[in-house]
């Protein structure tokens, strides 16, 4: 076999293990940080299959946000009195089995498909030059299937609804717990004050350039939300008050501008979620904005949890 | 040349990954951790010695990312495990 | 000419990967945490420093050339500062057993 398919296979067989150990570590922390480790290693597996933008998001979303938000969770659960007894074996087999039986059927799936593999995306690519687009991933989330993720980003904000709604009735409206402690290390606020402004110009710069080059407004919303949760942990600045009109109308403002510029379709080209040609790029951009507006918000409120106080007079 | 750069970006990669161990025994989450951000660092070396070698589109971007984010993991660790934001601590300082 | 920039690559590279080999045997091996810290840094700062200073020739573009020098100080930043971190929580840790 070749050099690269034996690095393939150590990379995929890395995973695999490190997966093993995080199902079977006994601590919650244990298994957060062998997760993190997993999110990392599959953005390089993403890379491996030429797929920047997914990498991106994976180590963005799938192993920073992702990784935070558990270990905000499990140490919410560590305060928690124990309630119920652990799972017993028959659960423990039949999750086991089940989960076997899926990856098995996926593995199967993708192993036996024909050579060449049926995809859409020589055609994804030979209508992208109408979108005024020159990246694939973003002509497909954006203009193809638009639908698809305006939907998304209701789902994040019906996911933040979730969140704040495990708050006692007499905190509706008031500010989560902080996220950093009370007197927080000098590094953590140098590190803030730094990495902040500079990560600010990137996310808003991957955003940007996700019209044409991997990138978009996932990724960049992601690094403008990292930034924020930073920025929050080093007491630098408070969670804000769920009950601010002016967070609620940014949260929204994604997929409500996206609604709007799709149910203008009709007006401006014909039907619903169409975009009028030769003025597509400038509206899309428009639109990302929005979202990356919604997803840089979404996530830290996500992490900071419902809310903890009262809201105040 | 494009040869010796990935062979370079799967030694560092296979490496790192092999520090992974850590992750295993410990002692302390905080080795743990530490293994992750050899990971990350490790990561970023190989994405760029990556993206040299063959010119793909966007793993610098990937790559620079990584770069904003192997701290960010970390830092909320930390801020974790050392009992921050509790709400019954609050406003007691 | 050509041969001597790949050459200077190749050697700073090569350094790199030893500096990753390095930090990676200290993890594995070294005694206690704040030893281990001590190594990972090193190899944070110089494994990827000496790897970016082997692709800067290779560089395309100046802007790609500073954009690789901007991403090695990213993360000098954030591996400085979470050591420093990591070293107070022991600390505090270590007082506190």
């Amino acid at each position: 076999m070749t050099l690269f398919d034996a690095l393939d296979l150590a990379l995929a067989a890395i995973v695999l293990g490190l997966a093993a150990w995080t199902i079977a570590a006994r601590e919650v922390f244990s298994a957060v940080v062998g997760y993190v480790a997993y999110g990392l290693l599959l953005a390089i597996v993403w890379v491996r299959l030429y797929a920047p933008d997914v990498a991106l998001t994976e180590a963005a979303i799938g192993s920073g946000v992702t990784g935070v938000l558990l270990v905000a969770a499990s140490t919410r659960l560590g305060r928690l009195p124990k309630a119920e007894a652990p799972p017993g074996a028959a659960l423990k087999i039949a999750a086991a089995a089940l989960s076997l039986i899926v990856a098995g059927l996926l593995a199967a799936a993708v192993l036996y498909l024909p050579d060449p593999a049926p995809s859409l995306a020589p055609e994804a690519d030979k209508d992208l030059a109408a979108t005024g687009l020159g990246n694939a991933v973003t002509g497909v989330l954006i203009a193809y299937r638009s639908f698809d993720t305006m939907l998304e980003k209701v789902v994040l904000v019906l996911a933040v609804v979730g969140v704040w709604s495990v708050a006692p009735d007499r905190f509706w409206g008031g500010a989560p717990a902080p996220l950093g402690p009370a007197a927080p290390e000098a590094a953590l606020v140098f590190l803030a004050r730094i990495l902040a402004p500079i990560g600010i110009v990137i996310g808003v710069q991957m955003f940007w350039v996700g019209a044409d080059d991997p990138g978009g407004a996932f990724q960049g919303g992601a690094i403008l939300a990292a930034m924020w949760i930073i920025v929050m942990m080093a007491r630098l600045a408070e969670p804000p008050r769920i009950g601010s009109g002016w967070l609620r109308l940014a949260l929204v403002s994604g997929p409500a501008v996206f609604l709007l510029v799709g149910l203008a379709g009709p007006l401006m080209a014909g039907s619903f979620f169409a975009f009028p040609a030769g003025f597509a790029k400038p509206l899309i951009l428009f639109i990302e904005a929005f979202m990356v507006l919604s997803i840089a918000l979404t996530l830290p409120l996500l992490v900071a949890g419902p809310p903890s106080r009262e809201a105040g007079p | 040349m494009t040869d010796a750069l990935l062979i370079a970006a799967g030694i560092i990669l296979l490496t790192v990954a092999v520090g992974l161990v850590r992750v295993l025994y410990g002692p302390r989450d905080v080795d743990r951790m530490m293994a992750v951000q050899l990971l990350g660092t490790g990561g970023i070396a190989a994405l760029l010695l990556a993206a040299s070698a063959t010119g793909v589109a966007g793993v610098e971007n990937v790559a620079l990312g990584l770069a904003l984010l192997s701290s960010f993991a970390s830092v909320a660790f930390i801020t974790a495990s050392t009992g921050a934001g509790k709400p019954e601590q609050t406003g007691d300082q | 000419m050509s041969l001597a920039v790949d050459l200077f690559s190749l050697l700073a590279i090569g350094a790199g990967v030893f500096f990753f080999l390095a930090g990676t045997v200290a993890l594995l091996r070294f005694p206690d945490s704040l030893s281990r810290l001590h190594a990972l840094t090193k190899s944070d700062n110089l494994g990827l420093g000496l790897v970016v200073l082997g692709l800067l020739p290779r560089a395309g573009t100046p802007l790609s050339a500073l954009k690789l020098i901007v991403l090695w100080g990213l993360v000098q930043l954030s591996s400085a500062s979470v050591a420093q971190l990591v070293g107070a929580a022991l600390r505090r840790r270590g007082a506190a057993e």
